[in-house]
């Protein structure tokens, strides 16, 4: 009994260590053959206005609502927890600060992660298994250069411009919020979110969006790309894709602080 | 020429190919036969280097497709024309763009004239009118996404044409009418073609040579004529579910 336990144990870590590999080496085929693309520019680039645009238009008000809905949190948060003993104008410091640093990027790509990841894996998984992929390779194009770069580079742009936007947004609604709850002047808010404030912090925030961007395109990409199996395996392609886009977004997320901020 | 040598091809366990001898001669037709499930669309796909043998070489006109780098296959892959199942047409695409893509000359792609034209002339080889051009491929029956696949294999004026199962899901009628469409395609273009089916009837009428695979293998090849007179218990296995049929003989 004990030794088909361990066997069993055997077995299904050498099944991951196979298909982690398997997953490794296609990703790299993969993202070499993007690569080996962008020398295509006349097919990729009207492709991949249509994809900016795609993610811009459709994605702008969930994006603008989120943010603002947590930079009102923030500062309602922030309201409640002031006891008087810390000066008013450090509540701007607060809501800039965790916008810009955190909540903007994060909750920008978390968001996209679900809205536009979901959708490449099932365009791209839909194309798969009703042949349109092997159709285009047959006839002498690139998939990489007709379809993947199109979206990922759309997203590497948009979904940065899409974080600023958010934070702008945030930020204006903690500003609202917290007059409402606070006796903060505009004067005070403006002086505290001026008063800690980096330039590298929106440069930190854009280049922690263009790497969600990245992973968020890529992966999604990859996965509609290697779906098998019909419409169980566009469901499946799909949700790996935001799962696995969503926990690379939160590691990115802590690998990027500890090398960006780490003063 | 398609020159197929010991193919063997395995998904996992299953061994779907195991040492496929098959050969296309130049001007000639040639029918797949096989029931479902025995690997026809498989074989089919290793001629274009859509799927890679583990074992045994694939040549095309002297070519072996599995050396060819990824430029070299690409230029290969543009003389040949690929008919899909379903058609496999690109849905966020009309037919016109759809066509389009089959043609592979890049400065001829991006002249519009030149687009236009040429789809017109492919459209109307396939038998359909001209306003299919508009239409997406959701506005289409199953017959004229076939038809509209076959017109994108030919517009890039190849010279190899391989059908997969072009009449399956199709009634009697649409089967014959894309049957007929096939022999005078080949005729016209004086193309070389593969035509992988399940249906007996069909490949007799339009294949110049039959093949038929059966357990991963080529059980026979040759002659319609050859194939009525074969006393192989596998060839007449497969064939005499169709002369028990009365429609075998119109």
């Amino acid at each position: 009994m004990a030794n088909s336990t361990t066997l069993d144990i055997r077995q299904i870590t050498g099944r991951w260590v196979l298909e982690g590999a398997g997953h490794v080496g296609r990703l790299s085929f993969f993202i070499l053959d993007m690569i080996r693309g962008l020398s295509e520019v006349r097919i990729w680039w009207p492709r991949m206005m249509i994809e900016a645009w795609n993610i811009g238009a459709g994605s702008l008000f969930i994006v603008l609502l989120i943010s603002a809905f947590a930079g009102a949190v923030t500062a309602l948060q922030t309201g409640y927890q002031f006891t008087g003993s810390i000066p008013y104008y450090v509540v701007g410091t607060l809501v800039v600060s965790s916008i810009i640093l955190e909540l903007g990027p994060v909750l920008t790509a978390l968001i996209l992660a679900g809205r536009i990841g979901a959708r490449y894996a099932a365009e791209l998984g839909t194309m798969r298994v009703t042949e349109q992929i092997d159709a285009l390779e047959s006839l002498g194009r690139s998939p990489a250069s007709h379809l993947v770069i199109p979206r990922v580079l759309a997203g590497l742009i948009m979904i940065p411009a899409l974080t600023i936007l958010a934070n702008l947004s945030g930020i204006a609604s903690g500003w609202v919020s917290v007059k409402a709850v606070l006796p903060v002047t505009d004067a005070d808010f403006i002086y505290g979110a001026q008063y800690y404030w980096r330039p590298w912090d929106a440069w930190y925030s854009v280049i922690k969006a263009f790497f969600f961007a990245g992973s968020i395109t890529i992966i999604s990409c990859y996965m509609g790309f290697n779906t098998q199996q019909g419409a169980e395996g566009v469901g499946k392609s799909t949700t790996t894709a935001v799962v696995t886009s969503s926990v690379l977004i939160l590691v990115l997320d802590t690998v990027l602080t500890r090398l960006l901020l780490n003063q | 020429m398609i020159e197929l040598r010991g193919v063997v091809k395995r998904f996992g366990k299953q061994t779907v190919l195991n040492g496929v001898d098959f050969e296309v001669r130049e001007g000639e037709t040639v029918a797949l036969l096989g029931p479902s499930g025995t690997g026809k669309s498989v074989l089919l796909k290793h001629i274009i280097g859509l799927i890679h043998p583990d074992q045994g070489t694939i040549i095309v006109d002297g070519k072996d497709v599995n050396r060819l780098k990824r430029k070299a296959l690409s230029e290969f892959r543009s003389h040949i024309g690929y008919v899909f199942q379903n058609g496999a047409l690109f849905d966020s695409m009309n037919v016109l763009e759809n066509v389009r893509l089959g043609i592979i000359d890049q400065d001829k792609f991006n002249d519009d004239a030149y687009v236009r034209d040429r789809v017109a002339e492919c459209i109307r080889l396939v038998n359909l009118p001209p306003d299919t051009v508009d239409k997406y491929p959701a506005q289409l029956s199953g017959g004229m996404r076939k038809r509209v696949g076959i017109a994108r294999a030919i517009a890039g004026s190849p010279k190899y044409l391989l059908y997969d199962e072009p009449t399956s899901g199709l009634d009697p009628v649409n089967a014959d009418i894309i049957d007929g469409l096939v022999q005078r395609l080949d005729h016209e273009l004086g193309v070389t073609s593969v035509m992988v089916t399940h249906d007996v009837r069909g490949a007799f009428r339009v294949a110049d040579r039959l093949a038929l695979l059966s357990e991963g293998k080529i059980v026979m090849q040759g002659t319609p004529k050859e194939f009525l007179e074969s006393k192989n218990a596998k060839v007449r296995e497969f064939l005499e579910r169709d002369f028990d049929n009365p429609s075998f003989a119109a």
